[in-house]
């Protein structure tokens, strides 16, 4: 029995007596001190030695930054990053939903296409397209179409199918594990109300995976953002092709890697804020924690976030 | 059996709502319904009740086609659920037309299963508007007299992990009902609910029997099957021991099994 019980009945609120704040010394960590004095020293270290080395001409990487060549070796990273992200979602939720299929045949071939582009490099994958004229010198849909290989892969399709078909792949493996996290009872209860296995998907079970797939699906963005780069050798003009045509001609090649470095910078960072949002969006209907930029927003405009709390 | 004429079944007057004839179901080497026979006519209410594994919520989806039957026959209607009869033979319906069936048979789950991305009205009006295609403003209408006869009017745009479970059930039944069934099965729908909430989805089925809609009900509830029951079956291990009405079956067991689970959950 505590001591406020033995005071009797007639004890009123009044008579509880507040509770001894818990003014405790908390643990040190003495250990945490070190190495953060350790880590901010070494980080120190790295770079003055970059900020003094006479070799680099810190001056020349503004202008590269701006430079056309490079700006537009941005925006065409941007669009093969896109596209290429685009047609591996589109080719990664055909064959989950394949691969889940009850018929044998239909989950085999997403089964072989998930194992072939996974399984070899990206890169090698990139040549292969670029070069399939060499095993296939016209392009020939009988009796409709029929071109010269070489004038259709061009590079922006040959880094498209490279970079697309093989992000399919992972994607495949991402959306499946999303569809797999669904509670069956959700197929039952939409089945009972007459939907049809399209319609149940399509309502029902891809809108409540998304939950599951978009923060995967986020990182493999940034990852596409960066292998993108890739593409340089089948001469698709991105960040890092420019950079090379830049640098075949100067001598600030370290400035220009550093220039296209801020910008590969500047897009994650970029999209991993529009990540954010898009996961906020498809959290609806759930309790959710919130995430470090969404309490920062909560600081700048406490009355917007507020009212997202139903 | 294949021989006989089953295109109808009955031939005393009206069509019973469902009827079953030696209906079987097997999971793999485990024979879960052994012959089931029986009848619900239109506007009763048939309670279900019987041990854990017994079979009650696998006949209940057969009744829908969630699960396919591996011998016997099921009407529902006068139409075999999920198969056609032409002659002798038997043809598998198609997704679209086992779809079809489904409509007209409305079903409320143990574990609720209403869809946690859509709020409260959303979940109602989800069917209708894209299975069978209604226009918006008829189906929004429907939707808020359903959610008001329920008594959640005030619940329209709350998600469905906002609300308890004895809403969420009563929200549940709302979203069948919104397809304007025949037929509303329920499997243990109270079971999962903390004692205090089951009276509010009782209250709810028991009005709707009132109105009189078809309804199998799985249930442990045995006061709601004697109160509200037109008709009680005890199955067991996949059986059916004993059936009648709710009072006799429960004040005067015939069988020694159905006496010996009715003094556990009495
Ligand atoms: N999809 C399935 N695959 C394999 N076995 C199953 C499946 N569904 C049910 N069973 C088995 O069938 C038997 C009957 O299950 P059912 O769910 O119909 O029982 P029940 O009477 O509803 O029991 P409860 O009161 O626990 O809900 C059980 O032994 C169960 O394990
Ligand atoms: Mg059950």
């Amino acid at each position: 029995m505590t001591d406020t019980a033995s005071r009797g009945p007639t004890g009123g609120p009044s008579a509880v007596p507040e509770p001894e704040a818990v003014k405790a010394i908390p643990v040190r960590n003495y250990g945490r001190w070190v190495a953060a004095v350790l880590a901010v020293g070494l980080f120190a270290v790295v770079v003055t030695a970059f900020g003094r080395s006479d070799q680099i001409t810190w001056e020349a990487v503004p202008s590269l930054l701006t430079r056309d060549t490079i700006l537009l070796g941005a925006g065409y990273t941007l669009l093969i990053s896109v596209t290429a992200m685009v047609l591996g979602i589109v080719l990664g939720v055909v064959a989950a939903v394949m691969r889940l299929s009850p018929n044998p045949v239909t989950s085999s071939i997403a089964a072989f296409y998930v194992w072939f582009f996974r399984g070899t490099p990206v890169l090698v994958q990139l040549l292969l397209w670029y070069n399939l004229s060499l095993a296939f010198p016209t392009l020939t849909i009988p009796g409709i179409y029929s071109a010269d290989m070489n004038a259709v892969m061009t590079p922006f399709v040959a880094a498209l199918l490279g970079l697309g078909i093989n992000e399919g792949a992972y994607m495949a493996e991402i959306v499946r594990a999303g569809i797999l996290s669904i509670d069956p009872g959700q197929v039952d209860a939409a089945n009972a109300l007459g939907m049809d296995g399209r319609l149940t998907m399509r309502r029902i079970v891809l809108p409540q995976a998304m939950r599951v797939i978009i923060p995967p699906t986020g990182n493999e963005y940034i990852n596409m953002l960066k292998t993108s780069s890739l593409a340089s050798v089948v001469q698709f003009p991105e960040l890092l092709k420019a950079h090379d045509n830049i640098a075949a001609g100067s001598l600030a090649v370290f400035e220009g890697l550093m220039a296209i470095s801020i910008w590969y910078l500047v897009l994650t960072t970029v999209f991993s804020i529009g990540q954010h949002f898009l996961e906020r969006r498809f959290a609806r209907g759930t309790d959710r924690r919130r995430t470090l930029i969404e309490r920062l927003l909560a600081n700048i405009a406490p009355k917007r976030v507020g009212a997202q709390t139903r | 059996m294949m021989s006989r004429d089953m295109t109808s079944p009955d031939m005393t007057g009206a069509e019973p709502t469902v009827r079953a004839e030696q209906v079987r179901k097997s999971f793999g080497r485990l024979e879960v319904l052994k012959g089931i026979d029986l009848q619900v006519e239109q506007g009763d209410v048939m309670c279900v009740i019987g041990p854990s594994g017994s079979g009650k919520s696998t006949f209940l989806r057969c009744i829908n086609h969630l699960e396919k039957i591996d011998a016997g026959r099921l009407w529902v209607n006068g139409h075999l659920v999920g198969y056609r009869q032409k002659g002798d033979k038997i043809y598998e319906l198609r997704a679209k037309e086992v779809a079809a069936q489904r409509r007209e048979i409305g079903m409320v789950f143990q574990r609720f299963n209403l869809f946690p991305h859509m709020t409260t009205l959303e979940n109602v009006m989800e069917a209708p508007l894209k299975v069978r295609r209604e226009p918006k403003a008829t189906v929004r209408e429907r939707a808020l007299t359903l959610l008001d006869r329920v008594g959640l009017a005030d619940k329209v745009d709350t998600y469905p992990a906002q609300l308890s479970g004895g809403q969420q059930q009563r929200v549940a039944i709302a979203r069948a009902l919104a397809m304007q069934p025949k037929l509303m099965l329920f499997d243990e729908p109270t079971s999962a609910l903390d004692p205090e909430l089951v009276g509010e989805v009782l209250d709810v089925m028991r009005q709707l029997a009132l109105d009189g809609m078809t309804m199998v009900v799985v249930t442990h509830e045995m006061g709601f099957a004697r109160e509200v029951g037109d008709s009680l079956v005890f199955m067991d291990d996949g059986a059916i021991v004993e059936q009648g009405s709710p009072r006799d079956v429960l004040s005067s067991p015939r069988h020694s099994r159905t006496r010996e689970f009715l003094s556990k959950v009495l």
